[in-house]
């Protein structure tokens, strides 16, 4: 699998910060309890927004080189439609 | 009787066949008079005769379900229509549902129905146009592979919510790369996206697509891929209905939606994958979520979590001012006043006792003393009374006879005493 699947994923991230909202709505929580939970939600709320906006744009395609090996390359339509012709 | 083509009777030769109207004929001893069932009968033999097993293609028309289970419709080309009757036997035979405007080549006979004169197919076998072989082939992998377990739900792989990289297994030039290429950048532009270039019709596709998908996997290049292509015939889709293509899909560890063709199109390919896409666009809208519903989301949590918390602080500041106010902590003393009072209370509830019953016992004394008095020995002395005791012991003497002549006796006066000796007793 790939390098993000390692870290956190976005889902879980998410779903943690919805249950932090959660558990800190109901309320019965201790002062202690509820600043650690707070601080993890804002955590998993930054990690989600960097999750959204960190990867950049990027479209590759796979070629095969000359010595038989798969190497990914940008993509353009333009260009790949020229070397088609 | 069989009349075989050309063999109603003969006119003579010379002759012209009888005009319609002509008074009289001079064949008329000749002629042959056909009753309608006759001649109908004839028909039939020269029908069936000739189209026995026949072909026929064209388009459905007038289409009926009769309840009886039999089928009664037209086919059509562009100028003409033959009637059509397919019964039940055959028709619960067939592998696809006849309907209206559906091409089809149907195999059959041509005969009468002799009640309304009317000449029709009788319809033993029919197909889609275009499948034939395909098609039967179709039929019998999917029926393999889904015996084997290939379509089991209990095989089908989660997609993966908001995949990291997502590969397009398809032809670089097919429509399918610009629609799905399209629909990612519209919902999540940053996403990152791998095409591995793959022929997705003609020798060696299927090949070719199986490469692609066991390649991704080795190397871990992908969390999920869309395997598929734009529209197109059977033949152009047939890649996607190969053995080794449904295998790799099945063996993929990344997750596979399919995303062949039209929405009507389905392949083999559709039915093992982790999930179908209705089209190659559709499966972009499945595995990108809209970016900004997600920021949305977590925008929304994030104002929930700070509202919250400061909830909470509301609450405990109010508490806490509620505390501070409270007459305890504005007045400490104040528990321990109420104790002293209740102290001193105690106290002077605990002298004024003790002085009631010094008080009780010293009065009962008194009348103890007093009833003493009246009843003691002292003062029957006073009134002259003595008391005699026997000595050395003490004894009070209340008989003569506890005296020996010689005892020493003590005798008690109101005041002092004197010792006496017994000189007599008397009883």
């Amino acid at each position: 699998m790939s390098q993000e699947t390692k870290e956190i994923p976005f889902e879980n991230a998410l779903k943690k910060l919805e249950a932090v909202v959660q558990s800190l709505e109901n309320g019965d929580l201790s002062l202690e309890e509820a600043l650690k939970q707070y601080e993890e939600g804002v955590h998993m709320a930054d990690l989600c927004t960097k999750r959204l906006s960190e990867a950049e744009k990027r479209v590759e395609v796979l070629i095969k080189t000359d010595a038989g090996k798969l190497k990914a390359v940008p993509f353009e339509e333009e260009s790949t439609k020229k070397r088609k012709k | 009787m069989k009349i075989g083509r050309g063999a109603v009777p003969a006119w003579p030769a010379g002759r012209s066949a009888p005009i319609l109207g002509e008074e009289t004929s001079p064949l008329q001893s000749v002629r042959q008079i056909f009753s309608v069932s006759d001649l109908t009968r004839n028909i039939r033999f020269l029908l069936e005769e000739n189209f026995s097993a026949i072909w026929v293609e064209g388009e459905i028309s007038n289409f009926k379900l009769h309840s009886s289970g039999h089928s009664y419709f037209s086919l059509k080309d562009e100028t003409t229509q033959i009637q059509c009757v397919m019964f039940r036997r055959e028709n619960q035979s067939l592998q696809f549902e006849l309907k209206e405007q559906l091409k089809v080549i149907c195999f059959g006979k041509v005969s009468v129905y002799p009640v309304r004169g009317q000449y029709q197919l009788y319809v033993e076998r029919a197909e889609p146009k275009g499948i034939g072989a395909l098609g039967l082939r179709f039929q019998e992998l999917k029926e393999k592979l889904r015996k084997e377990g290939l379509f089991d739900e209990t095989h089908k792989k989660e997609i993966p919510y908001l995949p990291g990289k997502i590969a397009l297994v398809t032809s670089v030039d097919g429509a399918a790369l610009r629609d799905i290429l399209n629909v990612l950048n519209r919902r999540f532009q940053n996403a990152h996206i791998l095409i591995y270039p793959v022929e997705v019709q003609g020798v060696g596709a299927a090949e070719s697509i199986v490469e692609a998908i066991e390649n991704l996997n080795e190397n871990g290049l992908a969390d999920v891929m869309i395997v598929g292509r734009g529209g197109g015939s059977l033949e152009d889709l047939w890649a996607f209905n190969e053995e080794i293509t449904a295998r790799a899909i099945f063996n993929s560890e990344i997750p596979v939606i399919s995303a062949v063709g039209h929405e009507v199109d389905f392949t083999i390919a559709d039915f093992v994958a982790d999930l179908r896409a209705p089209t190659p666009s559709a499966a972009a809208e499945i595995v990108m979520p809209l970016k900004e519903d997600l920021l949305l989301k977590v925008s929304y949590s994030k104002e929930r979590l700070f509202q919250a918390v400061v909830g909470l602080l509301k609450t405990w500041k109010q508490e806490l001012k509620q505390l501070k106010e409270s007459y305890s902590l504005k007045n400490p003393l104040a528990i321990f006043e109420i104790q002293f009072q209740r102290l001193d209370e105690l106290r002077k509830n605990l002298k004024y006792f003790f002085q009631a019953l010094i008080k009780y016992k010293e009065e009962k004394l008194s009348s103890l003393i007093g009833q003493l008095e009246a009843l003691g020995p002292l003062a029957t002395l006073k009134r002259g009374f003595s008391v005699s005791l026997q000595l050395p012991n003490e004894k009070v003497i209340v008989s003569s006879s506890q005296l020996q002549l010689g005892d020493k006796v003590k005798t008690k006066l109101q005041k002092g005493f004197f010792i006496s000796e017994v000189q007599e007793t008397h009883p």
